[in-house]
């Protein structure tokens, strides 16, 4: 892989948020009305539980883990979308860059886009609401990675979509995280979910970061297993998103899409 | 380099978009791909650019596949530009170059950014977001977008239309300039007889995915008893078969 050409590409996407005011300022918008709704929800909520009456902020911190999740995917999503929207597809393509290079660059950047959003988001919980997710200590890190890989996965599946039947999967885009949210158990324990469902949510990563997330913050305890279990079905995930991406790279370059995507 | 098409065929489900085609292209000449629209020019330079997979047939750059592990390679040292492609329009003029530049491995990007920006009078708007410039403006961009890599093989599809004579004259002239000091081999697609006169040391006529018919220009004039090219285009295009 060259870093040279991987910087060229996340050059292309730097620039284009460096250059748009409106731009930064929706990415750092979303993430902050988060951290208001769930921040006076979960203030009602401790005032009003006996299970969350101990951990001031448990949802909050739970709603800005889930944004990290959202901004990621959606993030790595939006620069895929970029190049269909500008028609900049058959330039792309035809650059010498291998498709390995093209996620490399992608998944590099979406931190950047997602970070630009999260981090005011971050701090403005502590002084607002006197939460911080710097609470959950040394096992935030593995967690946000956990959270990043699958929702760079996620941007996998869907911008493999994008490629394959074109921008009329762009609503898929947008829909993807809110039909995983429900078996992510984000705001609630996996016991709520039927019996059915709860083994199917075992198998995403989500379950076992936000079980992790709360057992943390409730028993302030660390599980270091469960941290392991996200990590690895996430890369499970990324591993399956990379094969879907090429496969549906190589059906587009037989339905010829790659040279009319943007039409 | 030199492009061999040989036996190219795409099958879109049912349609015949482009089929059985085959023409070699020596290194450092010119050949004018020509056909109405729908004709399956635009598939068949996708196919020879590697973006379309041939159902059948192959395309080969310097005998080496398009479609092989090799493609990478290849594609350095080519290039394409088109008016129907275009650059990301909310970067400048400069970012762009950068960008691509970049992508094709350029190092010196400094000195040969302003080198094409000399040559193709980009300097004027070379901080100006793509997206702001008028068609000729964006079509010199395009051109020197197509050129940051120094390519062997130049793929351009109607480079000068929408532009105004003048800037259409230049673009005209500075491609001939290009080919004539850097040995360059070119496949156009156009539909300005006059340009691909001008530029093309031989054509292929395609009609309804297939070659109908091939020379030199002069060639083609005189076995259709036409004044032009452009007659003898709309012969053919009209004709039946």
């Amino acid at each position: 892989m060259s870093w040279y050409k991987i910087y060229g590409l996340s050059l292309r996407h730097i620039y284009l948020i460096k250059g748009s005011f409106p731009r930064i300022l929706d990415l750092i918008y979303w993430p902050s009305i988060q951290v208001f709704l769930w921040g006076f929800i979960s203030e009602f909520f401790t005032m009003s539980s006996s299970y969350y009456s101990n951990t001031v902020g448990i949802i909050l911190t739970a709603a800005i883990l889930y944004d990290f999740l959202f901004r990621s995917s959606i993030s790595y999503n939006m620069m895929f979308l970029e190049e269909i929207w500008s028609r900049n597809f058959t330039n792309l393509f035809i650059a010498p860059i291998k498709i390995s290079e093209i996620i490399a660059a992608l998944t590099m950047t979406a931190i950047f886009r997602t970070l630009i959003g999260l981090v005011p988001a971050v701090l403005l919980a502590i002084p607002l609401f006197g939460v911080s997710i710097f609470k959950l200590g040394i096992p935030l890190i593995f967690l946000l990675i956990a959270l990043y890989i699958f929702g760079v996965s996620l941007g996998l599946f869907v911008t493999a979509g994008l490629l394959r039947f074109g921008p009329s999967f762009e609503n898929i885009a947008w829909a993807s995280l809110f039909f995983l949210a429900p078996l992510g158990c984000i705001y609630y324990p996996i016991e709520i979910l039927p019996n059915t469902l709860q083994t199917i949510a075992k198998a995403l990563p989500l379950v076992h970061i936000f079980e992790e997330m709360r057992n943390i913050l409730i028993n302030k305890t660390i599980n270091v297993i469960e941290i392991i279990k996200s990590i690895m079905i996430s890369d499970i995930y990324f591993v399956g998103g990379v094969i879907i991406f090429y496969i549906s790279y190589y059906g587009a370059k037989k339905k010829g899409t790659l040279i009319n995507i943007g039409e | 380099m030199n492009i061999k098409v040989q036996n190219l065929t795409k099958k879109f489900n049912n349609y015949l978009a482009v089929n059985n085609i085959s023409f070699t292209l020596e290194r450092g000449k010119t050949l004018g791909l020509l056909g109405p629209n729908g004709c399956g020019k635009t598939t068949s330079i996708g196919m020879m650019l590697g973006l379309i997979t041939p159902s059948s047939g192959e395309v080969l750059i310097n005998d080496k596949n398009v479609n092989s592990a090799s493609r990478n390679d290849l594609l350095s040292k080519m290039n394409f530009a088109s008016p129907y492609i275009e650059l990301p329009k909310k970067l400048t003029v400069r970012q762009n170059l950068e960008v691509y530049g970049r992508l094709y491995g350029i190092k010196d990007l400094k000195n040969i950014i302003a080198q094409i920006s000399d040559d193709l009078n980009l300097n004027n708007f070379l901080n100006k977001k793509t997206g702001e410039l008028s068609s000729g403006q964006k079509n010199r961009v395009s051109l020197a977008k197509s050129l940051i890599n120094k390519p062997e093989v130049l793929f351009l599809d109607e480079p000068t239309a929408s532009l105004d004579p003048d800037i259409g004259d230049f673009v005209r002239q500075y491609i001939e300039t290009y080919k004539s000091k850097n040995k360059v081999t070119i496949l156009l697609a156009s539909h300005n007889m006059k340009e691909v006169e001008r530029l093309c040391d031989s054509v292929v006529m395609m009609k309804e995915g297939q070659i109908v018919d091939r020379g030199t220009c002069k060639e083609l004039i005189e076995k259709h008893g036409r004044d032009n090219l452009e007659d003898t285009f709309l012969q053919i295009a009209r004709s039946k078969k």
